[in-house]
């Protein structure tokens, strides 16, 4: 197999961005996933987020690990620099990119396999550290590359293909990012783009790691009776808590929602995430609120999504690290090194 | 045929860890150095916080030799638990210093070796009130006495203590109360000096007393690294705590504040590796520094970071596998490890530094290779180097150097060329592509994956592209050979039948076991190999002798398989020296070794 490079096919008076760029701009090399996977869904949601925020292609970085969700890079954004990593690695890679460069917009891509069993404690590192960056985990509950074995991801009882009961308790990625000190934590459907493009747009432009725990049917190995992440069984329990949309800076805030509770967010680049309450009882703002909400939600065995935690107030890694505006590597070399004189001063302790 | 006499004689400092010896000791060392007397120090110490015995050895050597000796003749025996096999070790003609607040008769058993008994621990009971100053106090006694006995000069003690306390003036005359005792009892007791003692010189004069984690540390600041990322492992540690330091001092940007470098604390070496690749990938020059068991976790990157191509240095500071192993001793145990680390098909660049001068001139050399390569460049030292005090030319840094980027094509390159940018594409005919670095230009995305690959960057499973590339790779490596620092050679001084090659912190003891050689009738000529890829000199040299001894520190003669494997060399005539005890190498354990071998070829 290699990979496909797809048509490009510009359509007349297609809408344009403020770049003047149309939304097949964005997008990347042709799917190889199977027909109706949700990862698809998340590509085009990414897709569509990155066009209508109007980011320049080559300002983005996109990184993934191993499995189907971390091939989807390579489906968006063709005039990105992207790296497809080790499996369950990508947060360090990804962290040490944005260490070297954080002018530029940085989006992951990784799986419940890659982020929940392998790749759990460099996820964990990553979201304490507060990297800057987008982590979309495309979560279906099971290892597709390798034909259908249980993630960490899988419900007590949700049944595989060939029936067998999944008895270990499942890892909510969303709890466990809580747990440590997450900064933005939504969760959504790949079958909901009109919930999921606007959360996109919004954990973009968070100052710090923002986690997308998207429920994304494998309708392959995972799709089936007795699956609890098959698109019926999301369907049905699927329970929007906190809708999330992202406001530019100086874009006027209107109000066009009738129903819940509206909170602003500001955010560090001036714009503003608008909140609408779905749940009147829940605060975003408030961990332990969010916490509480998702544990009940698992006794409920509802889907609990939208934007469920944020705190816009931690500094990011860079702004900890004291990393200004220049990447590292252009940072000029007589600021690197302190001369030949100062090389004497410091060898004077050594003799 | 070595010592004791004047300014030719090993120390030996027994003591617990954590009683404040170290910097007692370092005192030690230092007063010999500042009188102009060439030394050699050797910290052996447990992979422990407090309670295990330590040791550290001082040789001083107004022949200025670089290495161990092997022998002791000066013993401060300060542990009680190692009494016995310190006096064990002391070669005849020796002298055992001892702590006889508590006395040991059966200390007196070698009618060889003379012992000196001084009451340290009740002097300063004595003398001092708080129980920690008290142990403290004890460790400043036995420099006294030992200044007594070898004849140091008390005036450069002074200095130093004064040195030493300058942010703590008060503590100055308590401490020089307390070499005084030493002194002054030494004195009255004893003759002094010993026959066997120091006497000052001039050649220490332009050299610097520096390890090599330390040196190494300042030469990625010099070198230009902006981005270190680590998980703590004994013994690379003190090479970060370095590189923090300096860049502390030097690299926080006077007008914003902002810091022109980043180190991260990962949280293990699979992360550590990944970090550095990811901030080497967007064109941060990056290096992390392990030992052993942090390359066998960082293999599954660094095969990544081989077949994307993308530039990284990890040092690796050897200590004695396998496994957890004897983390806090020595050994060149990891030089096959990393000429192969990863799996599949993967060959890497590695330098040898031999001592800190090496570490702080090869850590930039380091960084330039790898981005003028694009590939994992191994920077191979030991906790012989990274950890003991070297007596080395003053490091000196040449203004006119900038730093090698290599082949990295900037936004104008790619907007203005005629030709599409492919990542993998050999334009040049010399195995190196050009790379770009994110946000660049759209015309230079590609994406970097560790899959299979064609030469346009493209996945592939087809054969030949496949091979396309893998070919090109091997092709790299092997023209890298040209690149790496040429080896050092030293020739007897008439023609020899042997040849010695040897790597890394051997060099010291090997130098001096090739003079003694030859004038005990072995001329040998020696070959330092300071890179790998081997050259071809690597090839001549072994050609143009009859016995080639390779003396390295493991136990399996994993230098000598890379020059059988990756040199046209006649494996019969490598004949193997392993020396993999865990503690430095001294000149009479080559010297022996390679004596006998002739012995028993002549005989044969």
């Amino acid at each position: 197999m290699t990979s496909f490079v797809k048509p490009k096919i510009r359509r007349q008076n297609e809408p344009l961005n403020e770049l003047g760029l149309a939304r097949s701009d964005y997008d990347g090399a042709m799917s190889t996933l199977c027909a109706g996977c949700g990862h698809d869904s998340v590509t085009a949601a990414l897709a569509r987020a990155f066009f209508e925020l109007s980011v320049v292609p080559r300002d983005v970085v996109k990184v993934s690990g191993i499995g189907c969700s971390s091939k989807t890079p390579t489906y968006f954004l063709k005039d990105a620099h992207g790296a497809n990593t080790v499996h369950g690695r990508m947060p360090s890679f990804a962290t040490g990119a944005v260490a070297a460069n954080g002018g530029l917009t940085y989006v992951g891509v990784s799986g419940d396999g890659d982020s929940l069993s392998i790749g759990l404690g460099q996820l964990a590192h990553a979201i304490r550290r507060n990297v800057n960056m987008l982590y979309v985990l495309d979560n279906n509950g099971v290892y597709g590359l390798t034909k259908g074995q249980f993630s960490a991801a899988a419900d007590i009882g949700s049944t595989a293909k060939k029936g067998a009961a999944n008895a270990l308790p499942p890892i909510d990625p969303a709890l466990l990012a809580l747990s440590i000190g997450a900064t933005f934590v939504a969760r959504s459907f790949s079958g909901d783009r009109a919930q999921l493009v606007p959360l996109i747009k919004a954990g973009l432009k968070h100052r710090g790691f923002a986690l997308i725990d998207v429920i994304s049917p494998c309708v392959t190995f995972n799709d089936h009776k007795g699956s609890t992440k098959s698109y019926a069984h999301t369907y049905k329990y699927y329970h929007k808590a906190i809708h999330a949309d992202y406001v530019p800076p100086s874009a006027e805030i209107v109000t066009a929602y009738d129903e819940g509770e509206l909170m602003p967010v500001e955010l560090h680049d001036g714009g503003t995430i608008q909140l609408r309450k779905l749940d009147a009882d829940y605060d975003p703002t408030n961990r332990v609120s969010a916490i509480t909400h998702l544990m009940n939600s698992q006794a409920t065995k509802e889907v609990l999504t939208g934007l469920l935690y944020i705190d816009e107030s931690r500094l990011d890694m860079n702004e900890e690290n004291n990393l200004g505006r220049v990447p590292l590597h252009s940072i000029p070399y007589t600021k690197l090194n302190p001369g030949a004189a100062a090389l004497k001063d410091i060898q004077s302790e050594f003799r | 045929m070595s010592g004791p006499t004047i300014n030719d004689f090993t120390i030996r400092v027994a003591t617990v860890n954590g009683t404040g010896s170290a910097s007692a000791n370092g005192l030690l060392m230092k007063t010999i150095f500042r009188m102009g007397i060439p030394v050699v120090g050797k910290n052996i110490f447990p992979s422990n916080i407090q309670g295990l015995p330590t040791w550290y050895e001082i040789r001083v050597t107004g022949a200025g030799h670089a290495g161990r000796d092997g022998d002791v003749h000066f013993v401060i025996a300060m542990n009680p638990e190692t009494y016995a096999q310190d006096l064990a070790e002391i070669a005849p003609g020796g002298v055992l210093m001892y702590d006889s607040s508590w006395p040991r008769p059966e200390l007196m058993s070698r009618s060889d070796v003379t012992v000196i008994p001084i009451p340290l621990s009740a002097m300063c009971n004595e003398a001092f009130e708080v129980a920690r100053s008290r142990i403290l106090m004890k460790n400043m006694a036995y420099v006294g006495a030992a200044a007594a006995l070898l004849d140091l000069d008390v005036a450069v003690i002074e200095t130093l203590v004064k040195e030493m306390f300058a942010a703590k003036p008060k503590l100055i005359p308590l401490n020089m109360q307390a070499v005084a005792l030493g002194f002054d009892y030494a004195k009255a007791n004893f003759t002094c000096p010993l026959n066997f003692r120091t006497s000052a010189m001039n050649k220490t004069e332009g050299k610097v007393m520096i390890d090599g984690n330390t040196a190494a540390g300042l030469g990625f600041m010099y070198g230009g690294a902006t981005f270190g990322a680590w998980y703590p492992i004994t013994p690379s540690t003190s090479l970060m705590d370095a590189f923090q330091q300096y860049c502390d001092k030097y690299r926080i940007d006077p007008d914003t504040g902002f810091h022109n470098y980043c180190i991260i604390q990962a949280e293990d070496e699979l992360a550590a590796a990944g970090l550095v690749i990811g901030a080497a990938w967007n064109g941060a020059r990056a290096f992390t520094p392990t030992s052993g068991p942090g390359i066998s976790l960082m293999s599954e990157f660094i095969g990544f970071a081989y077949y994307g191509e993308v530039p990284m240095v990890v040092c690796d500071i050897q200590r004695v596998g396998p496994s957890t192993g004897m983390p806090t001793r020595t050994q060149q145990c990891d030089i096959q490890l990393c000429a192969y680390a990863s799996h599949g098909d993967t060959r890497h660049l590695i330098l040898f530094p031999a001592h800190p001068g090496e570490c702080f001139e090869f850590a930039a050399k380091a960084l330039d290779l790898a981005e003028r390569f694009q590939t994992p460049v191994f920077f191979l030292s030991d906790i012989d180097i990274g950890m003991n005090d070297w007596m080395v030319d003053e490091l000196t840094w040449d203004p006119s150097y900038t730093p090698d980027r290599g082949k990295v094509l900037s936004r104008e390159e790619l907007e203005t060329s005629a030709s599409t940018f492919y990542r993998y594409l050999d334009v040049d005919g010399d195995g190196v592509p050009y790379r770009t670095l994110p946000g660049t230009s759209e015309k230079g995305a590609y994406f970097l994956r560790g899959s299979g690959h064609t030469k346009l960057g493209r996945y592939t499973e087809r054969g030949p592209e496949y091979k396309d590339v893998v070919d090109r790779l091997y092709e790299k490596w092997r023209r890298a050979a040209t690149a790496m620092p040429a080896p050092v050679v030293i020739k007897a001084s008439r023609p020899a039948r042997y040849g010695i090659v040897a790597v890394g912190s051997s060099d010291a003891a090997v130098k001096e076991a090739q003079q003694r050689l030859e004038a005990g009738g072995i001329p040998a000529d020696y070959m330092r190999v300071r890179g790998f890829p081997f050259g071809e000199e690597v090839d001549a040299f072994i050609e143009a002798h009859d016995v080639v001894f390779v003396v390295e520190q493991n136990r399996d003669a994993q230098l000598l398989g890379l020059l059988v494997n990756e040199t046209s060399a006649d494996k019969k005539k490598l004949v193997p020296v392993n020396h993999y005890s865990g503690e430095p190498l001294s000149y009479r354990f080559v010297l022996e070794a390679v004596e006998d071998a002739v012995k028993v070829r002549k005989i044969a």
